[in-house]
């Protein structure tokens, strides 16, 4: 079957591939440094509401106020937390430079929570510090951002896909992709390639079985986890899952991180607490997992015990901001945090540097190892940086990028390249009677669930790694029948593609770390002789995965690893 | 390949005697890219059942024809 492929050809000199959170950052923080040039922000959805926070959010978790905490502060909090893997020097980033993006986004007309003095309200969520800024007007905060990227005439081009970026002569030189609703072809050179597009929040298989009722926005398939990937770039700490505890079916957040400041708390199924801190760990996870195969299962979300304005005043928050359709979840139930508990599970897994560490290796500058290749966001490696720091990383690309391009010129893509990109992109659509995206999805991430759900075991995930090599195979048989449904199929070949990786780097660390996110049953201990570095993969010239270890980079905030044991179990 | 034809409760609800025509409101802004116009009506349906239950369509629609339910399978 031959098609009919209409080609688009873009140049711009900045290219920010998602317009989430880090990407509309990106965009501005490019312009504001140097207005002449172009920058082109390209979306799969729309940026009005797309990416993590399509819906707004409910607080600010990693905002380092002076008077309230330190950057160094910060950063020792989150070596210990990530269990000392991490680059302190990426980390300390976010802590320096949240503050000033809390400012510029109140400049920008976002509303951050104040005391009776007018200081900023900051609440201790994490084991240590106080970190979280509440936001309770935050359900606008995307629509915000997309007004001042159009104020700083920040190009937009929605309902884009990028399936691959164009390296040439061991530098970055653009990307293609193909419109999601025309289905044309679209080739776009740049002199520097930001990658935003936010976690692997569709590998594995929520357990009401339907494919879209995830933590993530469901648009994040991991997309940029496979383009970095398949662009030559070091992927790092992907063995470190995500995994959640999340309300049971609606797998949103409950809300702890919200709630918990005003007096809920996680608690057993006969209402005692079996954690004395809240903040998402991996730790944390593997005591929600011990408590729930101790039979005093299942776990919620406590606060039955409230007075009915604070009830109020946190359902006021949750059923505006970040998964607003929790109410009509929790009423189609009959149930009311008057009166019941919420009840919570252990999540399906994901990849998300946001929440846990798993991403793109970038430095303190949001540089990967391809020149002229930046990441930010989820899907960029600094461990547990939220939304401050997506923020913070959108900026230091925008920033770092500009700097990088002066000087450069455009290069023709390889015609070759095109040409073969073009060919596997559009190979559903040469077979409309083929097995349908959401068939082929649905094995695939139920083989994640299988296979490589915490607790890890060696064999399982040797079965595992095997089902998803094999899967190219069944990738092969995939149908489209328009260009939504190509969408679709393309984003399976990515979380084919983070699957793999998934499993390869669990496999090659040998030993447990990160509590649940990296527990396995056959290295049950901690080996810090062997294993304190970070476990990196890249393709290698015979376009395998290689994986490696990489030495953790020399802390520049001292912290004492043996003493400072992140352990967050009730002791009663 | 066969095809068959299965019945699906889908979460997004639109109320046509209150869709405008000429709007695409809900279109633009669905996350997922699942809303379309039905050629014959010219009203917006639910056309793959890929929801995220996000709700912009619903609070982005000037009617409110839009009703938003958590997808069976969650519900």
């Amino acid at each position: 079957m031959t098609l009919s492929i209409n080609t688009q050809r873009v140049q711009t000199d900045v290219l920010v591939i998602g317009g989430g959170t880090a990407g509309t950052m990106a965009g501005i923080k490019a312009k504001q440094a140097n207005p002449e040039i172009d920058v082109l922000i390209l979306e799969k959805a729309n940026i009005r509401r797309s990416g993590a926070i399509a819906m707004g959010m409910d607080g600010v978790n990693t905002a380092v106020i002076p008077g309230h905490s330190t950057p160094e502060r910060y950063t020792r909090e989150v070596t210990i937390a990530n269990d000392g893997i991490l680059n302190q020097k990426a980390v300390l980033q976010t802590g320096k430079l949240g503050y000033e993006t809390i400012q510029e986004l109140e400049r920008w007309g976002v509303q951050f929570q104040k005391n009776a003095q007018g200081n900023y309200d900051v609440k201790q969520v994490h084991r240590v510090g106080k970190y979280v800024l509440p936001m309770p007007e935050g359900k606008d905060l995307k629509t915000i951002l997309t007004r001042q990227v159009k104020r700083h005439k920040v190009r937009v081009t929605n309902r884009v896909m990028a399936t691959r970026v164009l390296v040439q002569d061991g530098r970055a030189i653009g990307a293609v992709g193909f419109d999601v609703r025309s289905g044309d072809f679209v080739v776009i050179q740049a002199k520097a390639v930001i990658l935003c597009t936010g976690a692997c929040g569709r590998l594995g298989l929520p357990a009401s079985g339907y494919l879209y009722g995830t933590y993530e926005n469901p648009t994040n398939a991991g997309d940029g986890y496979a383009i970095a990937y398949h662009a030559g770039a070091e992927l790092t700490n992907i063995e470190c899952f995500q995994v959640n505890p999340l309300i049971k079916d609606y797998n949103g957040p409950a809300c702890a991180y919200v709630a918990g400041p005003f007096g809920a708390y996680t608690a057993n199924a006969e209402g005692y607490r079996f954690i004395n801190c809240d903040y998402w760990s991996g730790q944390m996870m593997l005591e929600v997992w011990k408590e729930l195969n101790s039979g005093k299962g299942p776990i919620q979300l406590k606060m039955t015990h409230l007075d009915e304005d604070t009830i109020a005043e946190i359902e006021s928050i949750l059923w505006s901001n970040e998964r607003p359709s929790r109410d009509r979840f929790h009423k189609g139930r009959g149930e009311d945090y008057r009166t019941h508990g919420i009840e919570m599970n252990i999540s399906e897994i994901g990849l998300c540097s946001g929440h846990s560490a798993s991403g793109v290796w970038v430095n303190e500058n949001a540089e990967t190892t391809v020149p002229g290749l930046y990441a930010a966001g989820d899907m960029a490696s600094v461990p547990h940086n939220y939304m401050i720091g997506a923020f913070v990383y959108g900026r230091l690309a925008g920033e770092h990028g500009v700097q990088y391009l002066q000087g450069l010129e455009h290069r023709e893509p390889d015609p070759e390249v095109l040409e073969a990109e073009k060919t596997r992109v559009y190979a559903p659509l040469t077979r409309p009677n083929g097995i349908p995206h959401t068939q082929v999805e649905y094995k695939l991430r139920r083989f994640v669930n299988d296979y490589l759900q915490p607790p890890k075991v060696t064999n399982k995930m040797e079965i595992g790694l095997r089902s998803f090599e094999r899967y190219h195979e069944t990738l092969d048989q995939m149908g489209a029948r328009d260009p939504h449904e190509l969408m679709r199929c393309m984003e399976v070949h990515f979380i084919r593609d983070c699957a793999e990786m998934a499993a390869r780097a669990s496999l090659y660390r040998r030993e447990s770390r990160w509590g649940l996110y990296h527990y396995r049953v056959d290295y049950p201990d901690k080996n810090n002789e062997e294993w304190f570095c970070h476990v990196n993969l890249k393709k290698d010239g015979s376009g395998n995965m290689m994986l490696f270890k990489r030495p953790v980079e020399p802390y520049v905030v001292d912290v004492d690893l043996q003493t400072e044991v992140y352990d967050v179990a009730s002791r009663s | 390949m066969a095809l068959v034809n299965q019945r699906v409760d889908v979460p997004v609800i639109v109320d046509e005697s209150k869709c405008l025509e000429k709007c695409t409101a809900c279109i633009e802004v669905c996350p997922l890219d699942v809303l379309a116009k039905n050629p014959e009506t010219g009203k917006a349906y639910m056309k793959y059942d890929e929801c995220w239950f996000c709700l912009p369509c619903e609070k982005e629609c000037p009617t409110n024809a839009i009703t938003v339910q958590i997808p069976f399978l969650l519900r």
